[in-house]
């Protein structure tokens, strides 16, 4: 599969540091590794969806799916959490499925529009219902889970469980990234006409951008799910998509690398504004118009220019093909 | 439901409608000429209630000059996010949208910062007493929101096809290159749609101030019955968004009375996902060419 060795070299590191990682740090800075992890495949997931121009708004409701599938899964029927993870995915792409059915037949602004109010129709739904979704508070007593023996309510073991997800589930979308698939998406969004009269089905491929990032969204709800051991409808809101937007804004969406690198500064930037706690939005809020006027590229744009200036001799002149118009 | 129930029900559903237009019409208004939505539309609401409260609560100005007041005052700030939001990310749909979500974070905070988040501020009702037909009772202040609808919306229309900035906005929406080759300025015109967006929304954040609970977040049930409304409507038709409006404002209404809040908004958005699978162009929406 990686036939590169630097590839490899990579990899083991990267590994390495993470599997290091939660012994240098404090208790709380697991929680915050854990969430960081759990974060990396949710805003991984989103940019798949939006590889095809498709910028959904419900994306974190998807997540929420997941999350309430756990919740319902574990509480009824006791299934172990290696159970869960993977079958609160594959509802979250089911749903996926079925709001993208309406959803492909809106283009550009319609599409952000209406995968908002689609998304608010299922969060509604928890709120509605309090038989099985609990209602406005959510619900609460999710198992932690545990596996051989092993208490996943301890944040470090918890830390290598939800490792192992995440290391697949990147490995599963870079690959997707990097297939016909992934060429596919892009091309819809470049030119979405000229990929139709080349014969690709627009509508199915878009469909299938967005249940599988759904299907992604719903492991980190999963996961999410089983470490707070609470479901709140307020945290699927559009509040948290609009964090979700300003980390995949800040790092860029034209390669895999950049919504990783967003997510990681911005949450060096979360933890580093605490003090500031009532002042957070806006500084997140004009953190985002910056990228969006200034920087529309992210950072990962920057280091194109950079490396443009810097280490190549004859000029790249493309730069970078993702947030740039539409 | 009998009779007195009835009539109110109507009664509300039309102060409901009314209120529903005077927002959407800006919202429509604006993306028919830059093909943009501001998700901060709600803000500007709550933007428009805020000047009430700190003008006729707070300072004790005479609640029509305080409503008056809010009109240029959020006009003022649907101009300066045209400036400095729409105009620099014009080339990129999504751009400017979502930096519009980062103005709404902005506006919620300052406004919770200055005046607090805790409790919701109280804007004593300036028209007490209420209007009796058939036993239901509506108040003096829900009563004057249609009238403030039906002379707002008139306006507009005047504006619109009988004044020739009103015209040359509408050509704009038509066709903006066409427009430029006319002597049309299309910065002049984006501008001028932002502020009567702004306006719109904060007029009708004014009058509902009184009756509305007014906290920093009240915009956010807005926007989202706003972007129904407008896309039931068919996007930037100001007719169909007045139209969708009405009709929503009867359901929403409808439903909760008969049932509760929570259905109604979920109705609501099964209406709007109905209308983009039946007729994706809106009620009253062309197909484009």
């Amino acid at each position: 599969m990686f036939v590169n060795w630097k590839t490899w070299l990579f990899l083991i590191a990267v590994l390495a540091v993470a599997g290091a990682a939660p012994f240098m740090v404090r208790a709380y800075s697991t929680e915050v590794l854990i969430l960081f992890m759990i974060n990396l495949i949710l805003v991984c997931s989103y940019r798949i969806p939006t590889m095809t121009g498709d910028w959904s708004l419900s994306h974190v409701v998807m997540m929420g799916v997941g999350a309430y599938a756990t919740a319902l899964l574990s509480k009824w029927w006791d299934l172990s959490i290696l159970l869960t993870v993977p079958l609160s995915a594959v509802v979250a792409a089911v749903v996926g499925l079925i709001l993208v059915t309406p959803l492909i037949r809106t283009k550009g602004f319609g599409f952000f529009i209406a995968s908002f109010a689609l998304g608010e129709f299922v969060r509604l739904t928890w709120v509605k219902f309090r038989d099985p979704f609990g209602g406005p508070r959510g619900m609460i007593g999710i198992p932690s889970g545990e596996l051989g023996g092993i208490d996943f309510f301890e944040p470090v073991p918890y830390y290598f469980f939800v490792l192992v997800f995440v290391f697949f589930s990147l490995l599963v979308m870079y690959r997707i990234d990097r297939s016909r698939i992934g060429r596919t998406f892009k091309a819809i969004y470049t030119d979405a006409e000229l990929a139709e009269s080349v014969g690709i089905d627009v509508p199915h491929y878009r469909a299938l951008a967005f249940a599988t990032g759904a299907f992604f969204a719903g492991i980190a709800g999963s996961l999410l799910a089983h470490r707070l051991g609470a479901v709140d409808p307020k945290n699927f809101d559009v509040t948290t998509m609009v964090y979700l937007i300003i980390w995949i804004v800040v790092g860029g969406t034209s390669t895999f690398w950049g919504p990783i690198f967003g997510l990681t500064v911005m949450t060096f930037v979360f933890e580093w504004s605490r003090p500031l706690l009532e002042w957070r939005p806006l500084l997140f809020g004009g953190i985002l118009i910056f990228f969006l006027v200034f920087l529309p590229g992210g950072l990962e744009s920057l280091f194109g220019k950079l490396r443009e200036r810097f280490f190549t001799r004859k000029p790249l002149g493309k730069g970078s093909a993702g947030s740039s118009g539409t | 439901m009998d009779l007195p129930t009835l009539i109110q029900t109507i009664a509300n559903s039309v102060v409901a409608g009314s209120v529903y237009a005077i927002i959407a019409v800006g919202l429509a208004m604006a993306f028919g000429v830059m093909k943009m939505a501001n998700f901060a539309h709600g803000e500007f609401f709550m933007a428009g209630a805020y000047v009430v409260y700190v003008f006729y609560a707070l300072l004790g100005w005479p609640f029509p000059a305080a409503v008056l007041m809010a009109i240029p005052i959020v006009g003022a700030m649907g101009v300066a996010t045209e400036r400095f939001i729409f105009r620099p990310t014009r080339d990129n749909v999504m751009a400017g949208f979502m930096a519009t979500a980062g103005l709404a974070f902005i506006l919620q905070v300052l406004v919770g910062q200055t005046w607090g988040v805790g409790l919701m501020r109280s804007v004593p009702t300036p028209y007490m007493g209420a209007m009796d037909i058939f036993g239901a009772k509506i108040g003096w202040q829900r009563v004057l929101v249609l009238p403030s609808a039906v002379v707002m919306l008139s306006a507009l229309w005047f504006f619109l096809y009988r004044v020739k900035a009103g015209k040359a906005l509408r050509a704009c929406a038509q066709d903006p290159e066409t427009a430029r080759l006319q002597g049309i300025r299309i910065g002049r015109m984006t501008m001028l749609a932002m502020a009567i967006s702004g306006a719109s929304a904060g007029l009708a954040g004014a009058l509902m101030a009184p009756i509305h609970p007014v906290t920093p977040y009240m915009g956010h049930g807005v926007i989202l019955t706003a972007f129904i409304i407008v896309v039931m409507g068919g996007m930037e038709s100001i007719a169909g968004a007045v139209l969708a409006a009405v009709l929503l404002g009867f359901v929403h209404t409808f439903v909760t009375t008969l049932f509760d809040a929570v259905t109604a908004q979920m109705v609501g958005v099964a209406i709007m996902a109905l209308v983009l699978i039946v007729r994706p162009q809106g009620l009253l929406g062309r197909v484009k060419a």
